[in-house]
């Protein structure tokens, strides 16, 4: 392929596109499926058969929609006029979607995209006014906060576009970035364009992606790899799961600007084994590149040659750690290693090798496309661009957001997730899982960026962000987390794998209402060693959950050892 | 999910490494990585998906045709969470413990199901019948709490809803396991 072939793809995808005069978006990742997305999508199909529409509206499935808890998700789509999302659609309302919103149009002339500005949204209100009420409740419009507070970036083709289709991609700029790169940028180039962004690792430790990138193409080796990590194991988060069901190409166009930028000749997606969908789609995405010419030999005949492979994961937390993760991909236990030397100078197989987050490879195309100055003007002065949440737990709207660095927590909680259900009280958000903390109501107006998030004894991590009410026990979802890593701890150290379990037993004692106050010191030094002296980030953070909630839930472990039983209600 | 394959077990693999049909696809990811070493997981992964766990004798041939040691084979195996050594029960049932299910009380339900059912959580009752498993977040925090019944995704659960829906499965009123999409 030549990149004026990305063009010609482009304006063959556009020209299908505009003889439709609507889109009907069917929302097609897990928890839509799951909640019946196929039989709406039939339905869909069928309704426009039966009306003979087939030539004008265009009923497609497509990634994530957001608010994942609402689905199944259906968008419909007009030029010229906001987006309306519908939530909880089952095969019947999906067809008075089309029946009553799209038939009386019949006939009357698309508008233009030019017109006067408030006239789409004065059409869109008009015909939603003249909506039966029951249609009407299940309306998300654009202005929802939900939609109207994010910012995407990495996620701005998702719900755009077909996941499952290369040439739909590429019609939205995809593979353009690559293109551009090969063509008229050296790699130290594409180095400094990523380090003058400010873009820092993803996966939750902030580490700079460009200070990484020039270490491994100053390492020494003549072969060289590409990891992209999607072992994505903290429980309640799924956005790496996301990016990778829905945005499988863009993550495999940054792998590929990345190997060019570092030197390297093959790549691995490493996919955590319970994601079966994710894993199929990054196999056809990577099966349709190759076809294009967009992976293997010669990419757009610039002489660079990039070759990418799948290695599946077999459920093991620790095999996010980077050394733990390559000891996978070579077939062996996912045991961790002494750093360093890091893998940037001694990898998967001994070689230099980049292993960066799947999110993180995904937001190299946007920057690349729109430029380094660009990105860096979102986020805070050390957190740039955006970060995507899984956004759970005890909230009206949960799903999956995309939020620009510094917005405070309480738009994320309130207006977002639109608060918290039964007009219970907020408790506490935990961020980063089990190697993260928990943020108290009092530091709701804390900015979301790794540094604050840091001085609250919270990580920024990966994305999980789950919101806790008055109803759960801090000490328990303590204990949840510290028996979670007690069990995924590879047993490689001691203290990790002696204190997690040491820590687990405390608290269970504590919890049981056994407990002295003596206990919860123990558990605080304890804590202390368990983060020192542990071999591996998952030791390291394993205490962070217990000795964050001590910080800012004493008085529940206090009641607790008190000799008080455990309040009623918790989970 | 690979879980749901594993709802069916398969009674008479292990006696006959020869002869069974489901050794050729075993081998057939052994020849897509030119039978390096390296692929050790992805050869298991494939041995856990077509025969729904792994016995000592698949691991033993495994072990011969890779040329790994057993112990490393048997190493790996161990270490990581998807593989299994027994066979799973007729019917199984997932409880997801990822934090967003717990916080919403899947920790209540497993205890129900445990109690109700009579058999530990990644355990089957003796008759073969059922098994009741756990899984550490399988993504879909929206539909929590989640189970996964033979293959068919339940979103919000409750204690007493989710023993009528093991119920449910348990009395076979329910289709089998639609394959993953």
């Amino acid at each position: 392929m030549q990149p004026s072939d990305l063009q010609t793809i482009t304006h063959k995808e556009q020209a299908a596109r505009a003889k439709y005069r609507a889109r009907l978006l069917c929302c097609g990742s897990t928890a839509c499926l799951s909640s019946g997305a196929a039989e709406v999508r039939d339905s869909l199909n069928r309704t426009v058969k039966l009306h003979q529409l087939g030539g004008e509206v265009q009923v497609m499935t497509s990634g994530c929609l957001g608010p994942c808890s609402r689905g199944p998700l259906v968008r419909l789509q007009e030029p010229g006029q906001p987006d309306v999302t519908y939530e909880a659609v089952n095969a019947d309302l999906a067809r008075r979607i089309i029946e009553e919103q799209l038939i009386p149009d019949l006939g009357e002339p698309a508008e233009p995209e030019t017109g006067p500005h408030d006239l789409p949204h004065l059409r869109a209100s008009l015909r939603k006014a003249r909506a039966p009420r029951d249609l009407q409740d299940h309306m998300l419009p654009a202005d929802n906060p939900f939609f109207a507070r994010q910012m995407k970036v990495v996620l701005a083709l998702e719900g755009q576009i077909d996941p499952e289709r290369i040439e739909d991609y590429i019609a939205h700029g995809g593979y353009g970035a690559l293109a551009r790169v090969l063509a008229m940028m050296t790699p130290e180039q594409v180095i400094d364009e990523i380090t003058r962004s400010g873009l820092r690792g993803r996966g939750g430790a902030g580490f700079p992606t460009g200070v990484k990138w020039k270490s491994v193409r100053g390492a020494p080796g003549d072969r060289k790899y590409v990891i992209a990590n999607g072992d994505e194991g903290d429980p309640g988060a799924y956005m790496d799961r996301t990016v990778m069901e829905d945005l499988a190409h863009q993550v495999l166009e940054g792998m590929a600007i990345a190997a060019y930028a570092v030197g390297a000749q093959s790549g691995y997606v490493y996919v955590r084994g319970e994601y079966p969908l994710a894993v199929k789609r990054l196999e056809k995405a990577i099966r349709a590149a190759y076809r294009q010419g967009l992976l293997g030999e010669n990419i757009f005949g610039a002489g660079f040659s990039f070759d990418v492979d799948i290695r599946i994961g077999a459920g093991a937390f620790v095999c996010g750690e980077e050394t733990a993760l390559m000891a996978s991909v070579e077939g062996r236990r996912g045991m961790p290693r002494m750093r360093p030397p890091y893998p940037a100078q001694s990898g998967l197989w001994g070689q230099p090798t980049l292993i960066n987050n799947v999110e993180t490879f995904a937001n190299i195309a946007p920057i690349l496309n729109r430029g380094a100055d660009w990105y860096a003007g979102i986020g805070t002065e050390k957190s740039k661009g955006t970060k995507i949440f899984a956004l759970a737990g005890k909230l009206n709207n949960t799903g999956l957001i995309e939020v620009p660095m510094g917005i405070t927590l309480r738009e994320i909680v309130y207006d977002i997730g639109g608060g918290i259900p039964g007009g219970k009280a907020f408790k506490a958000a935990q961020t980063g899982g089990p190697s993260g903390g928990c943020i108290p109501a009092e530091h709701l107006d804390t900015p979301v960026d790794y540094e604050s998030l840091k001085t609250l004894g919270a990580i920024m991590g990966s994305g999980g962000l789950i919101i806790i009410d008055e109803d759960s026990s801090m000490p328990d979802v303590a204990r949840f987390f510290m028996e979670f890593c007690a069990d995924e701890s590879c047993g490689k150290c001691a203290p990790c794998r002696v204190g997690t379990t040491q820590m687990h037993r405390l608290l269970q004692k504590v919890l049981a209402g056994h407990g002295t106050p003596a206990d919860l010191t123990k558990l605080e030094r304890l804590g202390q060693h368990v983060k020192q002296a542990s071999l591996c980030g998952l030791g390291q953070s394993a205490p962070n959950p217990v000795l964050s909630t001590l910080r800012y839930f004493r008085h529940e472990y206090e009641t607790l050892v008190a000799g008080q039983t455990q309040a009623e209600g918790k989970a | 999910m690979p879980t749901a394959a594993r709802s069916r077990p398969a009674p008479d693999a292990a006696e006959h490494p020869s002869g069974d049909p489901r050794f050729k696809l075993v081998d057939k990811t052994i020849q897509k990585f030119h039978g390096e070493k390296d692929a050790l997981l992805e050869v298991l992964n494939t041995a856990q998906e077509v025969f729904g766990y792994l016995s000592q004798d698949l691991m033993i041939y495994v072990s011969q045709q890779l040329r790994v040691p057993l112990a490393r084979v048997y190493g790996v195996a161990t270490f990581y969470h998807l593989f299994t050594f027994k066979p799973l029960g007729e019917h199984t049932c997932i409880v997801c413990l990822g934090t967003a299910c717990y916080v919403k009380g899947s920790g209540a339900i497993l205890a129900t199901l445990e109690k109700e059912f009579d058999v530990k959580a990644g355990a089957t009752t003796p008759d073969g019948k059922f098994s009741l498993t756990t899984a550490r977040c399988l993504g879909s925090c929206g539909l929590a709490p989640m189970m996964v019944a033979d293959g068919n995704i339940l979103a919000r659960n409750q204690a007493d809803t989710a023993v009528q829906r093991v119920r449910e499965m348990l009395a076979s009123r329910w289709a089998a396991a639609p394959k993953e999409a």
